[in-house]
């Protein structure tokens, strides 16, 4: 019989571990919250560095992954531990024993309106990076299409190395996403001035820096070093913005017609609930604690227990991709290992 | 503006306020600046609604000024807040409201620094035992007497003789609605809707009529600011600010301003003159400026009480527009008549500022 | 005018709503480089004029991106034109290059 993996979510995580667990021959089982697949990149248009559109990666992995067992609109109702393996029990009443359990349950978006200060849900012209890309997938926002946009603005860290919202850790992405956006906003509205508020600019990743530099000097966008502090509306509806321009050591506002806040990666409640269940340890940081942060990132302290993705911390989709094929590598040789 | 949203900010920010039973304290400035305020509080609580409001002449100052213009240490304004939960505790009342938003930030600060350091309080306890041979519980419930009016604006809107809004056309008045800083930007979760958008005044605004303004410097400080006033030499930070809020709501056209403070409604009113004579700006319509009121000013007028038996008189910006618009009746003659009808005199008046 | 002892300050703020940046945006054509400074700081670090007379080239690219023209000249007054900042900037901006651009547009505006 062929062994099976449970995997705990359908994102590109999921899809991926399930990938290459069928290629090695075994049998893994997703488990869906959701009624669809692909997590949060089947929300979005176009992926940095090269724009690869989103659409694909997520389309080439619901193809390679067709046949895993897939429960969509599922979740875990208890797990228990038996003997030398676990016992899954689905919310649709399906009970699976297996001896691997892999969690890919990524993270969640801040919910930007608990930055009250930036009025998201109050001001109509403010919107999040996941609006934006709705937007870029739908054309229906009705804050944007058909507007006469001509001064956008980009704030950086909404909710991320924010300890006042409870998330200390930087959400990695959000820079080069923010970048990203405003090239794609500079595009569809050339004659816009674009403003981005950062309190530093990590662009860490393979091509970040050029996209960076393309930005300022391709597309004049303007990158202003201050946390937004403030923003409100004037009498036409547009969202006055105040920060400090920390450089110039001087304060500044700024009017604009849109403004869009990089809402961070944090950890996903779902996720903890299912650690919880099997009493695996959380980091400080709220994301499910590897069992260390440098060989064993997919490990947990638990035999038979892996994690891949956002689980344990922002991570970019290559990361995502790279830890699942990783997982999956230390559960198949666990499993030849018990074979000899 | 989405206002659904705001609604969904309220909810998250609702605090216990008791309906009856309060200690209630004054302030040191506002019976000079506003003197029919804290009577009309204590009016309107008595004799219109009926609820018990116990007043003792042996209370101070909180010591809130000098705490924040860095004169007096923190145990000492801990010792004196102390003082006065000894005269709640002995009057036999649990809920305390304070009429002065510095002192109702100052209680706030003062109990939450207790419940974090129980040390510092078992400390005050003996430095106030020492000092007067007084012991004290904490309140049950802290409020500062906006949050009552706000919790009371219902039942002040059914008996309300007027309306926020123009007799003319029965458009509702636009009504810019100003916090003090103390009351909630310390501690958000203190406060009647929250420090971002609190809702103590805009929900008096909109029980009573009138249409709130959401203008860019709505949150801005009113530039009073102790050490920014007190200190002459920084003075014209204090103007400065006022100067920028009001550039910031003039667009709106505001009919009034309502506030919550001792300090707010003082400078905002008299810096109007200042802004008039330096700059020849007037900022309400045909010369005269916006009349900028406390919600008790404000709860006497609807509730029909004389303009001057308010004490509107005493503001600087003239309030007459104001009343014509809602259409409260007053005897222009009287405007300067004080207790028992004595002639209190008629001040000299601006140049560039309409007032009568 | 009633003389109160005091005036209404003037905010320190920049208005980035009231800023002209058509000749920013024309240096950035003639000096495509112009933009892509990230204020790192090297170039002032190494100008033998800095610490004498405030010169940056970093403030002034930050000067002219926020309207503050005057301010960016009387800096540049001071610039030698040695060339070391060229050497040090990570970005390789010819900074050099660049400075004798800036004084030719905003020259011509000036004369205009």
């Amino acid at each position: 019989m062929k062994e099976i993996v449970v995997i705990i979510g359908g994102g590109i995580a999921g899809l991926e571990a399930a990938t290459q667990l069928l290629k090695l021959g075994y049998s893994p089982i997703i488990i869906e919250k959701n009624d669809r697949l692909g997590g949060h990149v089947a929300r979005w248009n176009r992926l940095f560095p090269d724009m690869t559109p989103a659409k694909d990666i997520v389309d080439d992995l619901i193809a390679s992954s067709k046949d895993a067992n897939i429960f969509l609109n599922t979740e875990i109702s208890f797990v228990n531990r038996l003997k030398d393996s676990y016992n899954v029990m689905l919310s649709n009443g399906i009970s699976i024993n297996s001896r691997f359990i892999l969690y890919t349950t990524g993270f969640r978006l801040f919910e930007a309106q608990k930055k009250e200060e930036y009025g998201y849900g109050v001001y109509n012209q403010v919107l999040t990076n996941a609006d934006l890309e709705n937007w870029f997938n739908t054309d229906k926002d009705k804050r944007i299409s058909g507007k006469d946009i001509r001064k956008i603005g980009f704030v950086h860290c909404v909710g991320s190395r924010d300890e006042k919202a409870r998330n200390s850790q930087c959400s990695k992405v959000c820079c080069i996403t923010a970048i990203k956006q405003a090239i794609e906003m500079k595009e569809k509205f050339p004659e816009s001035e674009v403003f981005c508020f950062y309190m530093d600019l990590r662009l860490f990743g393979k091509k970040f820096e050029d996209f960076y530099t393309k930005a300022q000097r391709d597309h004049g966008i303007h990158f202003i070093r201050g946390r937004v502090s403030e923003v409100s509306e004037n009498i036409n509806g547009q969202v006055i913005v105040k920060a400090e321009d920390t450089l110039a050591g001087k304060p500044l506002k700024v009017t604009l017609d849109l403004l869009v806040l990089m809402s961070g990666m944090v950890c996903n409640p779902d996720s903890t609930k299912a650690a919880s269940m099997l009493h695996l340890p959380i980091d400080s940081d709220g994301f499910l604690q590897s069992s260390d942060n440098v060989f064993h990132i997919t490990s947990s302290p638990r035999k038979g227990i892996y994690y891949a993705g956002a689980c344990t911390g922002p991570k970019t989709v290559p990361e995502t991709l790279a830890e699942a094929r990783s997982a999956v590598l230390d559960i198949h040789s666990e499993i030849t290992a018990g074979k000899k | 503006m989405i206002y659904q949203g705001k609604q969904k900010i309220w909810s998250d920010y609702q605090k216990e306020i008791p309906d009856d039973h309060w200690f209630y304290v004054r302030s040191c400035i506002r019976q000079n600046f506003f003197p029919g305020s804290e009577r009309m509080m204590m009016e309107i609580c008595r004799n219109v609604l009926g609820k018990d409001f116990y007043e003792t002449e042996h209370h101070t100052t909180c010591g809130g000024i000098a705490y924040h213009c860095d004169t007096i240490p923190q145990e000492t304004a801990m010792t004196i807040v102390a003082r006065q939960f000894a005269l709640m505790t002995e009057a036999g009342y649990e809920n305390y409201v304070a009429s002065c938003i510095t002192s109702f930030g100052n209680y706030t600060e003062i109990l939450e620094t207790w419940h974090e350091f129980p040390e510092l309080e078992a400390k005050i306890r003996e430095m106030l035992w020492k000092a007067c041979r007084k012991e004290f519980n904490k309140p049950k419930y802290l409020a500062h007497s906006s949050d009552l009016i706000y919790k009371y604006r219902n039942d002040i809107a059914e008996k309300a003789r007027f309306r926020l809004v123009d007799k003319e056309n029965g458009e509702p008045l636009r009504v810019v609605e100003h916090i003090g800083c103390h009351y909630s930007k310390m501690f958000p979760s203190k406060g009647v809707g929250g420090a971002e958008y609190p809702y103590v005044l805009a929900g008096m605004i909109e029980s009573w009529g009138g249409n709130v303004i959401d203008y860019p410097e709505r949150r801005h400080c009113c530039g009073y600011g102790f050490r920014q006033y007190h200190v002459k030499a920084n003075r014209g930070y204090s103007l400065s600010n006022t100067h920028k809020k009001f550039e910031s709501m003039e667009p709106y056209k505001p009919d009034m301003i309502i506030t919550n403070c001792p300090g707010c409604p003082y400078f905002l009113d008299r810096w109007q003159y200042v802004i008039a004579e330096m700059e020849g700006k007037t900022y309400g319509q045909n010369g005269y400026g916006i009349p900028v009121l406390t919600y008790e000013e404000v709860a006497g007028l609807v509730l029909g009480y004389d303009p001057w038996d308010l004490g509107l008189q005493l503001h600087q910006v003239a309030v007459e527009p104001l009343l014509d618009k809602i259409g409260i009746e007053y005897c222009a003659e009287d405007k300067y008549k004080g207790l028992n009808r004595k002639d209190i005199m008629r001040p000299g008046l601006p140049e560039n500022l309409k007032c009568f | 005018m009633s003389i109160f002892g005091f005036r209404i300050s003037p905010s320190s703020a920049m208005n980035l709503d009231t800023i002209d940046r058509s000749r920013f945006e024309e240096l950035c054509r003639i000096e495509p480089d112009a933009a892509r400074c990230m204020s790192c700081g090297a170039c002032s670090a190494t100008c033998p004029a800095s610490e004498f007379s405030g010169m940056s080239v970093r403030k002034v690219l930050l000067c002219l991106q926020r309207g503050k023209e005057e301010e960016a000249f009387r800096m540049m007054n001071n610039c030698m034109l040695c060339g070391k900042c060229t050497m040090v900037c990570p970005r390789g901006i010819n900074t050099r290059h660049l400075i004798l651009s800036i004084c030719r547009i905003y020259d011509k505006e000036d004369k205009r």
